[in-house]
């Protein structure tokens, strides 16, 4: 088995904590399930917890002066608590929920690039970014407020061109580096200290979008040095509607809110309002208080099954991902970076992305197909679209080797 | 692995994909319209030469996408040259009917050879998510009869 593979891994074991992956399937066909990437499978520790909060320990939180919302309010904080140990933050307080990752992005775009940076100075971003840490930022540019945007370059192995980069930033107006920490389309890792140390040498803040990274390896950001860091719930086996930003708590300070409305504040007249103090100045409204607690659950999951066997595991679907889509004839995989997670991007000579998936679908297996959210990645790259296969702890070599099995077919079929 | 596949790509589908018909550009065309579906990447521009009575006297595309969407602008461009408009917008709506239900039955019975040429198609309503591919080329046609600028969309 699979399993047997990878000491202290059981992945037999693992799948059976996803319900889904065991449900009946229109063609009674196994879910072969390669999509994690846009969006993971939940396994029933999280929904146990979530339905739970709701049987038993649900009330609006920060409110009420009665046990059952004192309840709600310490899961809610102690969701908080467990992010923070689990990006080992320095303070409780640099956490703040959002409701995915794209909310966080604009959040700093929004609190530190209208309410922190100067005119004249400039954001960067990757060409191989998802629209989610573009757009927030051109939307800064259009502003009106005499903040430029400048695009760092991609090798055409996939990976961050490090000299254009420094480029970018010699001439000391860039504000903030706005970076994939992991490429959703061609699973690049970046060397995100090395980054951080060239940001930071020029003046400049980092935001890391940990939407990819946050799941596949453990994160520590004293040791990383960025300034913010995002991430999102359901791509970590989480539910949806519950994100992360993490931030320095002089940086949160700093940036006026997005969002106006209850528990952000400290005092109301009908004149003018003052903000309560971070990460509630952040947090407007009443929060995903059942989501936040789902989210504690997945992390709990994740670390009882231990980064260093998540990763193990991923760095052997990876390298058996390589050789198998290697072998299928005029496949071509987007990206060849060093530095590399369970994410991968192709196209079939012959096939259009979407036909393949419509065929693929029809084997059981989900693989995602277009541009997933990054088109100008695909322009880069020069093609209309790709079919995209990412792993979760849930993927066996076994559903890898399928994949290839059924590549090898589709190709023939629109031979 | 895929044969039951067949009824969706049937082997017409996939000549009309692989070598679709009328591929070109017009250069004396009257009306001209852009498709783009951009979440799927499919895009096309579609070009009408108009008589002066409005029948359709040539028509062409070019452009991407997957062998769903090429497969039926090239259809749909061998079955409506030489029609008037009128009957042009009547089988566009005759076959988003097709393609989203698989069937047609309140077509008129003029339309019914057209139809069934058209009727490779008619698999795509078995595949939600696949029936926009099926049907740009045809909000396409129509925004170039309505002499629109906009880009047709049809997800």
């Amino acid at each position: 088995m699979d399993g047997a593979t990878l000491p202290g891994f059981d992945v037999t074991r693992i799948r059976a904590d996803f319900p889904i992956l065991s449900a009946p399937t229109p063609r009674g066909k196994p879910l072969v399930f390669l999509d994690s990437g846009a969006s993971a499978q939940k396994p029933r520790q999280v929904i146990a917890a979530m339905t739970r909060c709701m049987e038993t320990a649900y009330a609006n939180v920060h409110r009420g002066a009665y046990n059952l919302s004192e309840v709600a309010t310490e899961s809610f904080e102690a969701a908080r608590a467990a992010v923070a140990k689990f990006l080992h933050a320095a303070d409780v307080r640099e956490i703040v929920f959002t409701r995915n990752s794209t909310e966080a992005i604009n959040l700093v775009a929004h609190g530190y690039g209208r309410g922190v940076m100067q005119p004249g100075q400039a954001v960067i971003v990757s060409e191989m970014e998802h629209h989610a840490n573009i757009v927030p930022w051109q939307m800064l540019r259009d502003a009106g407020r005499g903040i430029d945007l400048r695009i760092c370059r991609i090798t055409d192995a996939g990976e961050l061109d490090l000299g254009h980069l420094e480029e970018l930033l010699a001439d000391g107006r860039v504000g903030l580096v706005a970076v994939t920490h992991m490429s959703n389309v061609l699973g690049t890792v970046i060397p995100a200290e090395r980054v951080v140390a060239l940001a930071h040498a020029h003046g400049a803040k980092v935001l890391l979008d940990g939407s990819q990274a946050a799941v596949h390896r453990r994160q520590d950001m004293q040791a990383l040095g960025c300034d913010f860091y995002v991430f999102t719930g359901h791509k970590l086996y989480g539910p949806t509607g519950i994100g992360v930003l993490w931030g320095r708590l002089a940086l949160l300070e700093a940036m006026p809110p997005l969002f106006g409305g209850g528990d952000m504040i400290a005092e109301v007249t009908l004149e003018k309002s003052t903000w309560a103090p971070v990460p509630a100045k952040h947090e407007a409204g009443t929060p995903a208080i059942i989501e936040a607690v789902g989210l504690h659950a997945a992390i709990d999951y994740v670390n009882a099954i231990g980064f260093d066997a998540i990763e193990a595991h991923e760095r052997a679907l990876t390298e058996h991902a390589m050789a198998t889509l290697s072998a299928v004839r005029g496949l071509s995989i987007l990206g060849r970076a060093q530095d590399r997670g369970g994410v991968f991007a192709f196209t079939l000579d012959g096939a259009h992305p979407h036909d393949l998936s419509t065929l693929l679908d029809r084997a059981g297996i989900a693989v995602r197909a277009g541009r997933h959210c990054a088109e100008p990645l695909h322009t880069r790259f020069g093609i209309d679209g790709s079919c995209r296969a990412s792993f979760g702890l849930y993927t066996t070599l076994s559903e890898i080797d399928f994949l290839g099995d059924a590549l090898g077919h589709a190709q023939k079929f629109f031979a | 692995m895929f044969d039951d596949l067949r009824d969706l790509y049937q082997e017409v589908i996939l000549d009309h994909g692989r070598r679709p018909r009328n591929f070109r550009r017009l250069d004396n065309a009257t009306r001209t319209a852009k498709g783009d579906n951009p979440l799927c990447g499919d895009r096309m521009e579609l070009f009408l030469a108009l008589e002066e009575d409005g029948r359709i006297a040539d028509v062409a595309f070019q452009g991407r996408g997957c062998a769903i969407s090429v497969a039926s602008a090239s259809l749909m461009t061998e079955t409506v040259r030489g029609k008037t408009e009128a009957q042009a917008r009547a089988l566009g709506a005759a076959f988003r009917e097709l393609a989203m239900t698989g069937a047609c039955p309140h077509c008129e019975a003029a339309l019914a050879d057209d139809m069934e040429r058209l009727s490779p198609l008619s698999g795509v309503h078995e595949f939600p998510s696949r029936v926009k591919c099926a049907t740009l080329a045809w909000h396409t046609l129509n925004n170039a009869l309505d002499g629109s600028a906009e880009e047709a969309r049809s997800e």
